[in-house]
């Protein structure tokens, strides 16, 4: 069937799309580039080198900081994960509760609550109720901003599902609890999974809300990085930001992979 | 009997944990916030008084509120500091959600006129860039913005410059970080409501005469109005408290609010002020939170 002329790409939608594209991404790839540069100086290209990747295995406290935020965000996310599916279920499978327009709104608040906001008024919770600051006060902070994220990523998952299947496995004798393990949870687990990954992504990413709730000894990754930032441009800091952007690619590789093969699963189970 | 009603209790349930983590941890410490800026500050350990103390029962709400006080509230009413903070960061983010629309309306508009196989694919690579750290993404400028960084190399060697062009901390600088951290949250919406559009409404107009450009004014665009509203607020919001961006780029002379707020906080350790100046920020970004709001709320319902 011939496409109606309109809907073809122009060439200015070619254009505006390959720009677009370019200024997404010049920035990352000139990033990894001066990553592997020789020279101390971060303009002065003095040839390929993993020296600063060497220098960042051999500092101790940035090491611990790295090690810090994985924690953090593999507990968080985790957490998150759990929280936010429930919150995402409750939006889309319960009909009118007391107090919905209140769940919503404090799920969707978050989103776009400047961070400052959010970080000054749980370091003011914690201040109240004697929490000694660390990795626990971080870890609850984190969570609190990612199964946000989590609920809007499986909320537009469960959104667009069938709902005729689950009131069939119903029909065949399947309490709700049983049809939801069983037929709904399999069907939105890649966007669960994508929920994890974008949870364990902005806690890893998470500057502001740290800085506010985290105690002595307790540094993450970008509160190291931002002081080190802060002081100048350090090539380490190149080495580091692409170690992240190489982890992150691996995940959402994997993550991708995943969700394909459990589409492909669910395509060969669907002639049964 | 119907498998909606039959599914709603459990569901209900499913609401409880995390209604109550929100309510714990996002709802509860507004109060601290608001208690604290009512509070006046000291040299102790928290830095403010009166300390709330819930052991000693009703006594103790009676002496908090008693000591409560607006006087935090006058100093950011009365100090050209705070009144400029606040006007710089509502004068930075409506210009840079201006700009985020310009840049944004095109890219989201050539993704949704791509094949539709290729859509997914267009969508993930605008994303991608989203996962890898906010930090990172300002930092990568700072690679190429610097005195004799990329940008200045490539103008020198074009040959558009004679001499290498201050661009960190200059205003510029900064529009160009939050321009390129906020991209996503602009084109995402932007590019839903363009896909979802009627194609048929695009032939229509071309059968009855309409050139592309017509067609666009008089057609696409207002259809793509609550895109463009949701893409807005979705950018506009979060960069007035925007507190990276300005102080690793912007210069150092005028600082937009979140800046402030944390300069009380951590360098001035004058909590309360800090305080109030995060109560009158969450007022003032309420109204565009409401909107927003409803908006979604009306849209859902439009979709029903």
């Amino acid at each position: 069937m011939a496409k109606p002329a309109l809907a073809r790409l122009s060439p200015f939608n070619v254009t505006s799309l390959a720009l677009g594209l370019a200024f997404l991404y010049l920035p990352i790839v000139v990033l990894v580039i001066y990553s592997f540069n020789a020279s101390r100086l971060v303009t002065v290209w003095g040839g390929w080198s993993l020296r600063w990747y060497f220098e960042f295995f051999n500092d101790a406290a940035m090491l611990s900081a790295a090690a810090m935020s994985l924690r953090v965000g593999a507990v968080s996310a985790t957490a998150a994960t759990i929280l936010g599916t429930f919150a995402a279920v409750a939006l889309t499978r319960a009909d009118n509760f007391r107090g919905r327009t209140l769940f919503s709104g404090m799920l969707y608040a978050p989103l776009v609550m400047p961070e400052v906001i959010t970080g000054l008024s749980l370091l003011l919770l914690f201040v109240a109720v004697d929490a000694e600051r660390g990795f626990w006060t971080v870890t609850i902070a984190h969570t609190t901003l990612t199964m946000c994220f989590v609920a809007v990523v499986v909320q537009s998952r469960l959104g667009s599902l069938d709902r005729s299947l689950e009131e069939a496995a119903m029909d065949l004798g399947c309490d709700p609890l049983r049809a939801f393990v069983k037929v709904t949870l399999p069907l939105i687990l890649p966007s669960i999974a994508a929920g994890w990954m974008l949870a364990f992504t902005l806690s890893l990413d998470d500057l502001v809300i740290a800085s506010f709730t985290t105690g002595p000894g307790s540094t993450t990754l970008p509160i190291r990085i931002y002081s080190e930032v802060r002081l100048g441009v350090k090539p380490e800091v190149n080495a580091i930001c692409t170690l992240i952007i190489g982890l992150l690619a691996v995940v959402i590789i994997a993550a991708s992979l995943a969700s394909k093969l459990s589409s492909r699963q669910g395509e060969s189970a669907a002639p049964l | 009997m119907s498998g909606r009603r039959l599914f709603s209790v459990p569901a209900r349930r499913a609401s409880v944990a995390p209604f109550l983590w929100m309510l714990l941890f996002f709802l509860l410490p507004f109060g601290f916030v608001l208690k604290i800026s009512l509070s006046h500050t000291a040299i102790a350990q928290p830095p403010y008084l009166p300390v709330f103390d819930p052991t000693q029962g009703m006594a103790a709400i009676k002496t908090a509120v008693a000591a409560l006080s607006l006087e935090n509230f006058r100093l950011l009413a009365s100090d050209h500091i705070y009144i400029l903070s606040y006007l710089r960061s509502v004068v930075v983010a409506l210009t840079s959600t201006a700009i985020l629309l310009a840049v944004g309306y095109p890219i989201a508009y050539g993704m949704s006129r791509l094949p539709a196989r290729w859509q997914p694919l267009a969508m993930i690579l605008v994303i991608v860039p989203f996962w890898t750290s906010f930090l990172i993404r300002v930092y990568a400028w700072i690679n190429i913005l610097q005195h004799d960084g990329i940008l200045n190399k490539v103008l020198l060697a074009l040959h558009l410059v004679s001499a290498p062009v201050v661009w960190l901390s200059t205003d510029t600088a900064m529009f160009i970080g939050i321009v390129y951290s906020y991209l996503p949250f602009m084109i995402l919406p932007l590019y839903a409501t363009l896909a979802k559009m009627d194609s048929a409404l695009l032939e229509a107009a071309a059968d009855l005469g309409s050139s592309r450009l017509a067609t666009f004014w008089l057609v696409t665009f207002p259809l793509s109005l609550p895109g463009i509203a949701a893409g807005a607020l979705l950018c506009f919001i979060p960069i007035v408290g925007e507190f990276v961006i300005p102080d690793l780029l912007a210069g150092s002379d005028s600082p937009m609010i979140g800046q402030t707020l944390w300069l009380e906080f951590f360098t001035n350790r004058d909590w309360p002020v800090a305080s109030a100046i995060a109560v009158v920020l969450l007022v003032l970004l309420l109204a565009p939170l409401l909107v927003y709001e409803r908006m979604q709320r009306r849209q859902l319902e439009g979709r029903r």
